[in-house]
């Protein structure tokens, strides 16, 4: 008999036993839409974290103080910041650019302008900003060097902080109190985007030496610095380091780069997916032995069907085949169903819900050839089963 | 390794027995016995059963149930091996073939009919006829093609797409002769082809396996426990309790207890030297 035959015969009985087929094939629907949506879902929020720290900007290495452990995906900051303004000449030199090297601190603060008052993100940061972290102002002007000497209390508005605080109306010139300290609007950052839900464009950009003041601290959260190229990365993230390691010996500093964080963000989401994926494929373990059992029913229903193909002319591998086949055909059936409701409900979850989810060509792939094997390993035994049925008992059976 | 023992002992009778008959006998029985176990207890279903069926006999096997004539249509349906002794159907030793032999021998040389038709409920007509012809691997159009004829051949012409719930017993039965002789089998066995039929469905249908007899030259072998029926046929094989008791071809009768046969002469047809060359084996 012929791989078109098998495959006829099979779909000749499954059509006949439509309803049992049916559930049959569930399991397999159900487990194969549930590891195709994890893992959309997965896939979209890696990628956006990734496009997220691309768009920090490009070739960055960010210098923190205490330990950035990639191995460990552990962080050990130490309590108090080590690393101060003066620090940045320092690696400024390092870099040979001194317009490479920002100084970044960051605080959550009440900012009022007239009668509206949020709550939001205060970053202390100077005029390299803008070029470091490729985000380009969109009106005004960003704060200079001389601002930040100078410690004005000038500020820059995130593009959602501006048409918050100001529904409908220019902010350039007007005031905003931040901390009940009055601060002149100088500038509007362009519009950055979302990350999970949240608004990046949701800040009040300050200079860092008015930031210090304001805070009362005299601390630096982070440099960020910009290398000349990708290729420059690795080995200056390795002198940056070394630059302040020499500077402070008994202190620990860490140079991150985007690989880096890339790196250990991948990882904790790999970790995750994994995880889910793997509770989900459990349901696909279950729709496998399911498939199983309902074929060992078929084989024992079909007894007399079998003695007659037998007494006909069907060797032992003729009859393994058809219910090989026949398995194997509510399995991909099943994955075929399953990977359509899965690639539907991923887009529905992008579409409805905040959590990005991206269909990677693969998945659906993998998930056919699983469906196909799974169909295999639970059709063995009962398609052997059946191969060997006895043509003279099979023919007796009632 | 007791069957290659067996050959090894045997062929001189063979070579010796052979040259008396230019036919080739479709089947060949010598000395078959077969048991089963159950645990620790053997039942011995035949106990040396040896004859010979020539090519395009019509022969019936006949007997009570429990005389072993089931077990002996199975042997010679080529769907079980002896225990021992010799069995060739169409001049294989089924006993020396390995399952995918035999099934290719029952898939080429044999047609069976049953008694309850053994049709497939969902499949038509057409597709339970082709059924053999699948296992041989003949393409899907020349299937068609013969399975019709084949129906055509039973007067079921107008029935190829029905299936066997839209047919009456009488029609089922036809199409499942239809499905024995598709093949163009040497030997058609029925097994009480006319059991689940009334009394004119049945007459139809012994009627068609004469026909097929006499104008194919298939090789009949109708076992029954119904003496009606085995008198149609040329000759008559009578079994129990797993021996042959009488063989109407054979030319001396068998040595069976006298009043025990009392219903075997009123069977036994004065045709029972139809078959020229038939004599019993082994004798």
């Amino acid at each position: 008999m012929k791989g078109l035959e098998a495959f006829r015969v099979a779909l000749d009985a499954l059509r006949g036993n439509r309803l049992r087929s049916l559930l049959t094939m569930l399991g397999i629907i159900i487990g194969i839409a549930a590891v195709i949506v994890v893992v959309s879902i997965g896939s979209g929020a890696r990628q956006q974290i990734q496009s997220q720290v691309e768009g920090l900007g490009s070739n960055l290495i960010l210098v923190v103080p205490g330990q950035f452990d990639t191995g460990n995906l552990s962080s050990n900051a130490p309590a108090t910041s080590t690393l101060q303004i003066s620090d940045g000449e320092l690696l400024a030199d390092v870099v040979g650019d001194a317009a490479a090297v920002t100084a970044r601190v960051g605080s959550g603060a009440q900012v009022r302008a007239g009668t509206v008052e949020r709550f939001t993100t205060v970053q202390g940061s100077d005029q390299n900003l803008p070029e470091v972290f490729d985000r380009p102002v969109a009106e005004g002007s960003y704060f200079t060097g001389a601002d930040v000497d100078a410690r004005r209390r000038v500020a820059v508005l995130g593009s959602r902080t501006a048409e918050l605080l100001f529904p409908g109306a220019d902010p350039i010139g007007r005031q905003v109190t931040i901390s009940g300290t009055r601060f002149r609007v100088i500038g509007v950052l362009a519009e950055q985007g979302e990350s999970f839900g949240v608004s990046q464009d949701n800040e009040v950009h300050v200079p860092i030496t008015t930031a210090q003041r304001l805070f009362a601290v005299d601390r630096v959260d982070a440099f960020a610095v910009k290398a000349p190229s990708a290729q420059s990365v690795p080995q200056l993230s390795e002198q940056l380091w070394r630059a302040l390691k020499d500077e402070y010996p008994d202190q620990t500093f860490s140079a991150v780069t985007q690989t880096q964080i890339l790196g250990v963000i991948g990882q904790i989401l790999g970790l995750l997916t994994a995880v889910l994926a793997a509770i989900a494929g459990i349901s696909l373990l279950v729709g496998g032995v399911g498939v199983s059992n309902i074929m060992l029913v078929s084989v024992r229903e079909r007894t007399r069907e079998i003695g007659l193909r037998k007494a006909l002319g069907a060797r032992q591998r003729d009859v393994l085949v058809q219910f090989l086949v026949e398995a194997v055909l509510l399995t991909t059936v099943g994955g075929l169903v399953g990977i359509a409701i899965g690639v539907a409900c991923s887009l529905l979850v992008d579409r409805l819900s905040p959590l990005p989810a991206v269909i990677e060509w693969w998945s659906p792939a993998v998930a056919f050839a699983v469906s196909a094997a799974v169909g295999i390993f639970f059709g063995v035994f009962p398609a052997r089963r059946a191969g060997r049925l006895d043509p003279v008992v099979a023919l007796r059976t009632d | 390794m007791s069957r290659e023992h067996r050959t090894a002992e045997r062929p001189a009778q063979h070579l010796a027995e052979q040259p008396a008959d230019e036919r080739t006998p479709a089947i060949e029985v010598v000395d078959v016995t077969r048991s089963y176990a159950f645990g620790s207890t053997t039942v011995d279903a035949l106990r040396g059963v040896s004859f010979r069926i020539d090519e395009g006999e019509y022969t019936a096997i006949i007997g009570p149930s429990g005389s072993g004539k089931s077990t002996l249509m199975h042997l010679l349906g080529c769907l079980d091996r002896p225990t021992s002794g010799r069995l060739r159907v169409s001049g294989r030793d089924i006993g020396e073939l390995s399952d995918a032999e035999l099934a290719q021998l029952r898939n080429r040389e044999i047609g069976f009919v049953f008694q309850a038709f053994q049709l497939l409920p969902r499949s038509t007509a057409l597709d339970n006829v082709a059924l053999p012809l699948l296992y041989r691997g003949v393409g899907a159009g020349e299937r068609r093609e013969r399975a019709a004829a084949a129906l055509r051949a039973v007067n079921l012409g107008h029935r190829l797409t029905h299936r066997p719930t839209q047919m009456s017993g009488g029609e089922q039965q036809r199409v499942a002769i239809a499905r024995a002789l598709v093949g163009e089998p040497r030997i058609l066995l029925a097994d009480e082809p006319t059991g689940n039929l009334d009394s004119r469905n049945g007459a139809e249908v012994m009627r068609i396996l004469e026909e097929l007899n006499g104008e194919r030259g298939v090789a009949v072998v109708l076992v029954t426990h119904d003496d009606e029926v085995a008198a149609r046929a040329h000759r008559q094989v009578r079994v129990r309790d797993g021996l042959v008791e009488r063989d109407s071809a054979a030319p001396a009768p068998a040595p069976a207890p006298r009043g025990a046969d009392d219903d075997v002469h009123d069977d036994v047809h004065d045709d029972a030297d139809d078959g020229a060359g038939v004599r019993r084996l082994g004798a």
